[in-house]
């Protein structure tokens, strides 16, 4: 072994007394600078946050009524009304799109979890990753192309198809998530009384992750019941309740669509209804992120 | 012990089957997308060739279609959104990952964060019209709807994705990294400048890759605040423009005949550059997992 | 207690340590520590694992300043200057009192870069190269790297990796070195180059090494620490029991528990 003797020159070596905080050094008012800066950026990141909630609360929340809840939307110049249809066409939309989107996105994720092994499952992430990064409006388009064109109506169906694909990514990690976290000795468990694959799953290992897979469900609903990209041409808007007896094949009204409509015209009645609407969306969202925030703070494993 | 029954078994097979196609199918949707969004563009592509991404004009009644200031409008409104949010973004995940204030605050300042990114973005558009762009008329030349309330909207939106994924990024650097430069005489911020950011940079990177793909297709904001100008190109600001996000939320619906091709082929670009940034975005990710 | 004074009669001591108490949160995990760091020596601590002499190592650089439940009571001085006083800046005391940590912790830098770096925060206006090369001569390491300097430091092996960032901490120049177990994830040959790289630097540095291996403090220490912990609330709570020359404490300890621990009877 060669160690060089070097000695260790004066040059660079500090008075070891000399240990007090120069406040006047570049070091310490570069530091001082920075964390006035990042502060500065995090007072400004929440600023729009407290802004935008301000203005919805002050302007929507007080022109909360029940009418608003039931009645239909008011023609121009017209006062009073509702969105109740919007209402009920939000929750259908959102409705058929889980119903699509949680089995679909439930069983991959099972499969990601369960029985993926290797590439194919690493391709599937991959292709959900995209699939989730997929501009909204395109998936609109899709769903224009596939449904409204096929039917040749506007419809809930067709706004239900777009959301499916737009909650599929959030239900499909959230769940590949929960399925993971469930520990390996309760499959073992179970397929060492001699239970089957599939009864492990469902059984076992599906029920324990449940509370983690309904929080991700209810965060891709609440992202869900404010995209407006996706409804304008599929769904489009209606004056009217949802036609029942029409299978629903028929231009429905969305609670994000009236938004869009009414915030672009000039007339108060409607401007005022938009509030009251944004303020419904914001506080679901709101609601359902706390729920989701306090479900996840109590695991099961 | 006893052979499992053959209902079991068939059952067993099945469920795994079922669970495989599932899978296949998000890979499907993402196909399906494209050859769909490709095949009703065709009629455009043949009719319009590349001169669609250099023409200005977009007039339905003559059927003549260009998409040139929509594409302008959009990598510009999406670029200066991105140099507000990147730089905000960035420190306020460095903020939220130095040990200023309490883990509690600390929660609850994340948590806030977060609810940036789920505000419905129809509902920023509908604050952009009545409090952002009336506030910025007094302030600035701006006179409507414009490029810059559009930028500032699509920057508070991008601004949660870039915090969230580098302070991800940020977390995962090795506390011996942060104990090792502050033991060689480093102060907080040299560390964070020289250490920590740089080995979360692929994080980061990627972040920011993602917020842009996010800002290229994001919709609302854009169409409720961006003035809708298809036909020309404007390098102030505060001169309305528009975006293909937008062109397609306007027209779409009232659309007929080759105006459909024309905005399925907008809709093709946009489909593509989304996809190449999201995809890139992906693969920068990854890089990181593996070191 | 012994009196250090005493043990190395020619030696200043460094750091200078009376009645330190530590604290996580509200509870005492390291109480009533009394030790004087002799100058241009060796100093090894010894014992149990949770008897504390990691955390002691740590509060003598202020590294446990990103503890946030970390809070300490009593005096501890260097050169007569109170580490804990309010005007001190702990990265100037970082800078004085250089660490060596347990896992090799190279930056992900070139292996020029990983020596530069604590040079370069510091203001070094000298030959960065010739500084460079100093540093891994000093760590008997130039002969192995030299031909690789704009590599990756993460991409040698682990006794290559501890000696790089030994050089790195050599590099500026610190008064003291401290070592928190710089041998626990090497093997016995890069073991073994390490003693002999802290027998050179001992020369120009005073060293503070933690080790959980008798053999190595028996080998490199002029001064050894024997730690040992008490259970207290159920939690563990160190305490220096003995403090003597290395062979003292190898061959005639006054504690019965030293005597245990160096025959390995226990710990």
């Amino acid at each position: 072994m060669t160690t060089d003797s070097v000695p260790k020159p004066a040059a660079f070596q500090l008075d070891p007394t000399q240990l007090q905080r120069d406040y006047g050094s570049p070091r310490i008012v570069f530091g001082l600078i920075m964390t006035g800066v990042s502060i500065l950026f995090m007072v400004l990141a929440l600023i729009p946050l407290g802004l935008v909630l301000y203005y919805v609360t002050i302007e929507g929340g007080s022109k909360l009524s029940w009418d608003l809840f039931v009645a239909l939307p008011p023609p121009p110049l017209v006062e009073g009304g509702g969105f109740g249809n919007a209402l009920v066409g939000t929750i259908i939309m959102v409705a058929i799109g889980a119903a699509i989107s949680v089995p679909v996105g439930v069983m991959a994720a099972i499969y990601l979890a369960e029985f993926g092994t290797g590439k194919i499952a690493d391709w599937v992430r991959f292709a959900n990753k995209v699939l989730s990064g997929v501009p909204s409006i395109i998936v609109g388009v899709f769903a224009y192309a596939v449904l409204v064109v096929t039917f040749r109506t506007y419809s809930a169906w067709a706004g239900g198809f777009a959301m499916a694909i737009l909650m599929l990514p959030t239900i499909i990690a959230s769940t590949d998530e929960a399925l993971k976290l469930v520990p390996q000795e309760v499959r073992q468990a179970s397929v060492g009384i001699g239970a089957n694959d599939y009864q492990t799953v469902l059984r076992v290992v599906l029920p324990a992750a449940v509370p983690a897979i309904v929080t991700g469900v209810t965060l891709a609903v609440a992202r869900a019941a404010g995209e407006t990209a996706p409804l304008i041409f599929t769904a489009l808007f209606t004056q009217f309740w949802p036609n029942w007896s029409n299978w629903l094949l028929e231009p429905t009204a969305s609670l994000s669509v009236m938004v869009y409509n009414f915030a672009i015209v000039p007339f108060e009645n409607q401007q005022e209804m938009a509030f009251a609407g944004s303020f419904v969306l914001v506080f679901f969202v709101l609601l359902t992120s706390v729920a989701a925030r306090l479900a996840t703070a109590r695991r099961v494993y | 012990m006893q052979p499992r029954a053959a209902s079991e078994r068939f059952f067993d097979t099945a469920f795994k089957r079922l669970a495989l196609i599932a899978a296949l199918a998000v890979a499907a949707a993402l196909l399906w997308i494209t050859c769909i969004v490709a095949l009703r563009a065709l009629p455009a592509l043949s009719e319009f060739g590349l001169e669609f991404l250099v023409t200005s004009t977009w007039n339905p009644p003559r059927n003549a279609y260009g998409i040139l200031p929509s594409m302008y409008g959009t990598v510009v409104s999406s670029v200066i959104a991105l140099m507000i949010s990147v730089p905000i973004g960035l420190g306020v995940a460095i903020f939220l990952s130095e040990d200023y204030i309490p883990p509690g605050v600390q929660r609850i300042l994340v948590f806030l964060v977060e609810l940036l990114a789920a505000v419905p973005s129809v509902v920023y558009g509908l604050w952009g019209i009545f409090v952002l762009i009336p506030f910025l008329k007094e302030i600035t030349p701006l006179r409507g709807p414009g490029m810059l309330p559009a930028a500032l909207i699509l920057a508070v939106m991008t601004l949660p994705i870039i915090a969230a994924l580098a302070r991800d990024a940020i977390s995962n650097v090795p506390i011996e990294l942060r104990q090792a430069s502050v033991g060689l005489g480093a102060t907080r911020w040299e560390t964070i400048f020289r250490v920590i950011v740089p080995a979360a940079s692929s994080g980061i990177i990627g972040g920011i890759m993602l917020a842009l793909g996010r800002a290229l297709g994001e919709t609302m904001a854009a169409t409720m605040l961006i003035g809708n100008s298809t036909n020309n190109i404007s390098l102030s600001v505060f001169a309305p423009s528009s975006t293909i996000a937008a062109l397609l939320a306007n027209q779409f619906a009232e659309a007929s005949g080759l105006q459909v091709a024309a905005l399925m082929y907008a809709a093709l670009i946009l489909f593509a550059i989304t996809l190449v940034v999201n995809i890139l975005a992906q693969v920068v990710i990854r890089r990181l997992q593996r070191i | 207690m012994a009196d250090e004074q005493a043990i190395f009669p020619d030696s200043e001591p460094v750091i200078d340590v009376e009645n330190w108490n530590v604290y996580y949160g509200d509870f005492l995990a390291l109480k009533g520590i009394f030790l004087k760091v002799p100058k241009n020596k060796v100093t090894a601590f010894i014992g149990p694992s949770g008897c504390g002499k990691s955390t002691l190592l740590r509060c003598f650089n202020r590294l446990n300043d990103l503890i946030p439940i970390f809070r300490a009571e009593g005096r501890m001085t260097y050169h007569d200057q109170d580490l804990y006083a309010s005007d001190v800046d702990p990265v100037q005391v970082r800078r004085r009192i250089g660490m060596v940590f347990q896992k090799p912790n190279p930056f992900p830098k070139s292996i020029y870069d990983n020596i530069a770096y604590g040079a370069r925060v510091n203001g070094y206006q000298g030959d960065m190269d010739e500084l460079v090369e100093r540093s891994l001569r000093q760590a008997a390491l130039w002969e192995e790297v030299k031909d690789k300097l704009k590599q990756s430091g993460t991409a040698i092996s682990g006794g290559q990796q501890q000696r790089l960032c030994i050089a790195r901490t050599v590099a500026v120049q610190p008064d003291v070195v401290l070592m928190d177990e710089p041998c626990a994830s090497l093997d016995p040959i890069s073991t073994l180059k390490v003693e002999e790289l802290i027998h050179q630097l001992k020369e120009n540095y005073t060293i503070i090494i933690v080790t959980h291996n008798m053999q190595q403090a028996s080998r490199v220490a002029d001064l050894t620490a024997f730690f040992n912990v008490q259970v207290v609330d159920g939690k563990r709570q160190g305490y220096l029991a003995e403090v003597d020359r290395t062979e003292v404490i190898f061959q005639n300890p006054k504690e019965e528990a030293t005597q245990q621990y160096v025959s390995g009877r226990f710990g």
